[in-house]
């Protein structure tokens, strides 16, 4: 039985220019969906459907994307559940974080409330669907992948470390299908408070010497490494060596 | 305090001045004593007198030691500075403070955070206390120095691991045992973005996510891809970047424990099935936990290369490893190459030139495998060995044959015990 695999797409931001483009992430997430439901795929957009950056996301292949029309200060959360739900979907992608608006990353999580379903985070691949249950690849730091099994439906959350998105073929792109329902016209009333202003740079953490004699901070200022701290093994035979570094590095949990 | 050898003028010109009354004390406590004969006279030894030059003449110094100075150093002992203890007693609320604890210790930025707690404390005036929350293996030391009023250690067999799920019930909990009024969470990819959010969401409270300037009433954090700066009202929990205010560094905090009531979980949805083995040297080496690393001191390349796949580490090499051929350009640590941020780090043949000891200068273990007793990178280890390398790589590698066969077969036996 095929699984209904929906993809949540939103409009991105080039890091250099600014200019909106189709997200990293969701394009990684549209990819994967690719990958599992080939053309069954549904990608849904909450927003606006005369907005140019969907046809760069229906240039990946897609025959029709689905929009829920609704302002750009409206509430994205209700339409999408509502649509969800409906649709009875199996498994929905996003990615981690948006790159336009408020970008919190909440979308997937609020979602996984309203319809009680699991959430799985930062997902790097998922492996195989059998039996109602789906092996995921989590993207962990520093390169490494963890496994975990999910029952169906679960919302997963596309990391970078995802297979990248294909290259997005302008004419299918403007001959897809913009599939236009009506949204939620809820207003995000507690945004209205904010204030925003384009993004200041960060002050760099200066170094302070807390020394309180001059001879403390003449030793700061021309500190080299100090002996004395570590452990020395010299005199020990090669195998007690090899053990102690052994210990060390099961202690460390890098050898597993 | 410091090791700088002074002088005590006083005491010099008491050993100057034969008529002083303390003198006999300190040119006794110089010369070791006088010896008295049976009849009470003063017996010297005459070939006792003097000592050896350092071209091996004898030298007879005929100022008595007058003119030396006390060997008694009237230096400051060492002493370790007692940092004031904050106390808080009875605490009206609490600021909770879910700490990442990458291999079970608090992080730079976990630091960075509880220094804000405490800084919003100041601000919200009251009595508050800063909880340190944490879950999994702990093996942390300086909760005290870091600035933990509380900490609240949500031990189990549930929490280990991947447990998303248990640990956001385990925290909805804490909320409502206590009285909480602010949660701060590390925006970071070791868990803390991902829990915050969980909690969030169950709670129905709205986050302020990358916030990075935040005192008791405002908070800014970024949006758009770090375009935009948001500033609203502060909420009640936040996730907070890295630098986002200064880590305690002048007090001692209690660090009491503090526990909840109750640990029960439901059973979790996602089932955690453990690391997947991947490619090491796949890793980009700036990010990668664990390096094996060669220097001129190595001649068996073949079984260095053979080390680190045994041991599953990334391979990373000294300028002149790259520079003689053996390595490739990619592969170099240091000033030129890359700055790693291992965990641990083994060094094999690397004396430690100050280029690569910058490329360093983040990893949290680094070993030593060295025949030089005294080179830099023996004293900037945590762990040096002395001896060589092939024999100890050669050892090692049978070591770790050894410990992944038992636990395979400790890992058979219990499929088999299973089913």
């Amino acid at each position: 039985m095929p699984h209904k695999v929906i993809s949540l797409i939103s409009v991105g931001r080039h890091p250099q220019s600014g200019r909106s483009r189709r997200a990293d992430q969701d394009s990684r997430a549209v990819e994967l969906g690719l990958k599992l439901a080939g053309t069954d795929l549904d990608v849904v957009h909450a927003g606006n459907a005369e907005e140019p950056v969907l046809r760069q996301y229906a240039g990946m292949g897609l025959q029709k994307v689905t929009v829920l029309e609704q302002t750009e200060t409206a509430d994205a959360i209700p339409a999408l559940s509502s649509y969800l739900k409906a649709e009875k979907a199996d498994i929905v992608l996003t990615g981690v974080r948006s790159e336009s608006g408020e970008s919190s990353g909440m979308t997937p999580y609020l979602l996984a409330e309203q319809l009680g379903w699991p959430i799985v985070a930062r997902v790097a691949d998922i492996v195989e669907i059998k039996d109602g249950e789906a092996q995921v690849l989590l993207a962990l730091p520093r390169g490494q992948r963890r496994q975990v099994t999910v029952k169906l439906p679960f919302i997963a959350s596309i990391d970078n470390a995802a297979q990248a998105a294909r290259q997005s073929a302008f004419g299918p792109g403007l001959r897809a299908k913009m599939d236009t329902q009506t949204g939620s016209t809820e207003e995000d009333n507690v945004r209205v408070n904010w204030s925003e202003a384009p993004a200041k740079a960060r002050p760099k953490r200066l170094k302070v010497v807390k020394a309180k004699t001059a001879a403390d901070r003449f030793k700061a200022a021309t500190a080299k490494p100090q002996g004395g701290l570590g452990k020395v093994m010299k005199n020990e035979s090669a195998q007690e060596k090899a053990q102690a570094i052994f210990d060390l590095l099961i202690e460390e949990k890098v050898i597993r | 305090m410091s090791d700088i050898i002074r002088r005590d003028p006083r005491a010099e010109w008491i050993m100057r001045n034969r008529l002083h009354p303390l003198h006999e004390q300190y040119a006794s406590q110089e010369e070791g004593g006088e010896v008295r004969g049976p009849s009470g006279l003063i017996r010297k030894f005459p070939h006792k007198v003097g000592f050896i030059g350092p071209n091996g003449i004898k030298r007879i110094d005929r100022l008595k030691g007058n003119a030396t100075a006390p060997k008694g150093k009237r230096s400051a002992a060492a002493q370790e500075v007692q940092l004031p203890l904050h106390k808080v007693d009875s605490p009206d609320y609490y600021i909770m403070m879910v700490a990442d604890m990458v291999g079970g210790r608090l992080t730079g930025h976990d630091k960075d955070i509880l220094g804000l707690a405490h800084k919003l404390i100041v601000e919200q005036g009251g009595n508050g206390a800063v909880v340190a929350v944490c879950f999994g293996e702990v093996k942390e030391d300086n909760f005290d120095t870091a600035g933990v009023d509380r900490v609240l250690h949500i031990e189990g067999e549930a929490f280990e691991g991947y447990a998303p799920e248990a640990r956001v019930q385990a925290l909805t909990k804490v909320e409502a045992q206590y009285s909480v009024k602010h949660w701060l969470f590390p925006d970071s990819i070791h868990g803390g973005c991902d829990l915050a959010s969980r909690l969030a969401a169950r709670l129905g409270e709205r986050p302020a996510t990358q916030a990075w300037q935040v005192n008791a009433e405002q908070s800014v954090s970024r949006g758009a891809s770090a375009s935009l700066d948001i500033t609203r009202q502060t909420p009640k929990i936040l996730m907070l970047l890295e630098e986002c205010a200064d880590a305690i560094d002048e007090t001692r905090h209690e660090a009491t424990p503090m526990f909840l009531d109750d640990v029960s979980v439901a059973a979790a949805t996602i089932k955690d099935k453990g690391l997947i083995a991947v490619d090491p040297n796949a890793i980009p080496m700036a990010e990668a936990e664990f390096i094996l690393s060669a220097g001129n001191g190595i001649h068996n390349w073949d079984q260095f290369h053979e080390a680190s796949k045994v041991l599953g580490a990334t391979e990373g090499a000294s300028r002149v490893a790259v520079d003689d051929g053996f390595m490739p350009r990619s592969r170099q640590v240091g000033a030129t190459g890359t700055w790693v941020t291992a965990r641990v780090y083994v060094a094999v043949g690397i004396s430690g030139a100050i280029q690569h000891m910058q490329g360093i200068g983040q990893v949290d273990k680094v070993v030593a495998i060295n025949t030089d007793a005294g080179c830099d990178m023996v004293k900037r280890a945590a762990l040096s060995v002395i001896g060589d390398s092939e024999e100890i790589l050669a050892e090692l590698m049978k070591l770790v044959a050894e410990h992944k066969q038992t636990s395979l077969s400790d890992q058979a036996e219990e499929n088999s015990n299973a089913a």
